[in-house]
């Protein structure tokens, strides 16, 4: 039995080895190896995906609906998770969406801090003739645009209706960044 | 789910060990998991021939910084014997115990050691970076996002269908700080209000710095024994009743954030075997995965401990206090003790294990306990495990 640090000796009460190691003790040791490795991939967008980044080329949003359970994704797959057949008809979304949740970022990937604040969020996308069972849905994960961090913060974005805001198509590449972002259906 | 709940053989906990939580440690990856082994063997009174088998586990290998990082920390317990490293992100820590009980309950092994470890230090010069690796390559990575977005949008869309708000959230933080005041291995213990969560950085809106839980190192162990095994060990075996674990799609943003459905359907499983029928009741005491203060309350209610959308106005009135009708979190959690992550989920097995046997000192809930519950969740909000105690 273990003495725990409140120096009753109790044995549900351990007494936790370990070393705490300062900052500088830790730069003082060999232990800090500087090495980035050059790791560099080519991954494959698949079946369904390179039809969909195919497709925002052309300024569309394009789904798979499943055969058997009617279920439309986007993003697209080539089979439904919930009945595990292949997913063969594809449907063009009209683009259009309402906000499902969103959030503001002060922070980039690597929490390095921005100069300004970016929105982000998820869109659930209008799904015509998708009976959906409530929760799950079509939707997308994206930028938002021409909404403040206070329509964020007082929930006004929620439930927003809004649609895409397409690259000019010169600039688009076949990429989610085709969408600069979604932003408020007017009216 | 047509999985065989009704497996005969019966699984106790007889022993548990933990390192400190801290930032960084002197210690290697292996030095940490062999203390937490060497704890737990010397709190059941075994030494390292007595145990059959091994279950290892540590999350993402970038954050040691070593591949297999299971293999690489099982000589601290699994030399010579057959081990196995189970891995489920952050859902590891729970998960390990649970392949612990099927590789006991099976009749396979009669003691197993169950060891979870992480040192997320090494990672520079921030662990996030690693984080950066786990989105999707075309979809999600081409955005620039930080894993916190995830988690934001998550709180979110929590407070507006809960209609809750950043105040009330930041009580679980404030609580679960305070109860690690009264735990030995704690790295983020404090008595803090409501204001410092509100003023502490903000990094993504409705997340600040202190709605997170740390950065850590350690590692935690426990051991488990078959019946008979477990009877000749100890007076006071802590069984476990159920095991419960689910996966949902890595599609975060095609699902209602709301509610997480891959920790309901874990806890079903796990409430099927062990027989309870109203958790809300039946379980005395909770270790619910809380990352993230707002993980703690949508877990509560994901384990059916509260109906949607309740858990905040509990939490308001004490009701997951250590004092309260439902103690969540009386170790500190992942915001107080640390989050070393697989370590942090066995952690608060380990948490339930003492609180079960009257062993947790100043932690000990002041209600009696029967049933004791440990969750811990994972990937892209996508994995659930559960695993269900009783003395
Ligand atoms: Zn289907």
């Amino acid at each position: 039995m273990s003495k725990g640090l409140s120096g009753r000796r109790q044995p549900g009460w351990v007494n936790p080895p370990g070393h705490y190691l300062k900052r500088d003790e830790m730069y003082a040791l060999p232990g800090l190896v500087r090495y980035k490795p050059r790791a560099r991939y080519l991954f494959s967008a698949g079946q369904a995906q390179s039809r969909f980044l195919q497709g925002l080329k052309e300024g569309r949003i394009l789904g798979t609906r499943c055969p058997r359970c009617g279920r439309v994704y986007v993003p697209p797959r080539m089979y439904c998770e919930y009945c595990h057949t292949r997913t063969m008809e594809w449907v063009e979304l009209p683009g259009t969406g309402v906000v499902h949740t969103a959030v503001v970022s002060y922070i980039a990937a690597f929490r390095e801090r921005l100069k300004e604040p970016v929105i982000v969020g998820v869109i659930k996308l209008d799904a015509p003739g998708y009976v959906e069972g409530g929760y799950e849905f079509a939707g997308l994960f994206h930028r938002l645009c021409g909404v403040t961090p206070e329509d964020v913060m007082s929930g006004r974005v929620i439930g927003m209706r809004v649609k895409p805001r397409w690259k000019p198509p010169e600039e688009r590449r076949g990429d989610v960044n085709d969408i600069e972002c979604f932003e408020p259906v007017e009216g | 789910m047509k999985t065989n709940i009704f497996v005969k053989d019966r699984v106790a906990v007889v022993g548990a060990g933990l390192t400190l939580f801290r930032r960084r440690h002197l210690e290697t990856p292996r030095e940490l998991a062999w203390e937490a082994a060497r704890q737990a063997l010397e709190s059941a009174g075994l030494t390292f021939d007595d145990i059959d088998c091994v279950v290892t586990g540590t999350a993402p290998d970038a954050f040691d910084g070593v591949h297999f990082n299971g293999e690489y920390i099982a000589d601290s317990g699994g030399f010579g014997k057959p081990t196995v490293r189970v891995y489920v992100g952050g859902g590891t820590g729970v998960f390990v115990p649970v392949a612990a009980w099927w590789h006991a309950a099976s009749g396979l092994c009669n003691t197993v050691l169950a060891v979870a470890e992480e040192k997320m230090s090494p990672a520079h010069p921030h662990p996030q970076g690693v984080f950066a690796y786990i989105w999707d390559p075309i979809l999600e990575r081409p955005l620039g996002p930080n894993l916190i977005w995830i988690f934001a949008m998550e709180m979110r869309r929590y407070m507006y269908k809960c209609n809750t708000t950043k105040e009330t959230i930041a009580l679980v933080s404030v609580k679960n700080k305070r109860n690690a005041l009264d735990h030995p291995a704690a790295q983020a213990a404090a008595n803090i209000t409501v204001e410092d969560v509100l003023n502490s950085e903000l990094l993504v809106w409705p997340v600040n710095r202190l709605d997170i839980s740390p950065v850590s190192d350690g590692a935690a162990a426990v051991i488990l024994a078959r019946e008979n095994e477990a009877r000749r060990i100890t007076d006071s075996p802590v069984w476990v009743e159920g095991i419960g674990f689910t996966l949902d799609n890595t599609h975060w943003y095609n699902r209602e954030l709301a509610f997480p459905r891959y920790v309901n359907y874990a806890a079903r499983m796990a409430y099927k075997m062990a027989g309870i029928e109203r958790p809300w009741r039946e379980i005395d005491v909770a270790e619910p995965y809380d990352p993230f203060d707002y993980k703690e309350l949508h877990h509560i209610e994901g384990l059916m401990l509260a109906r949607p959308c309740e858990a905040p106005k509990l939490l308001e009135e004490g009701w997951f206090d250590r004092s309260g009708e439902l103690p969540t979190s009386p170790s500190g959690g992942l915001l107080g003790v640390g989050n070393p992550i697989a370590a942090a989920g066995l952690m608060k097995v380990a948490e339930i294990f003492w609180q079960l046997r009257y062993e947790a000192g100043p932690r000990q809930v002041k209600k009696p306990v029967h049933y004791g519950l440990a969750q811990a969740w994972g990937d892209l909000m996508q994995v659930g495990t559960v695993i269900v105690l009783s003395n």
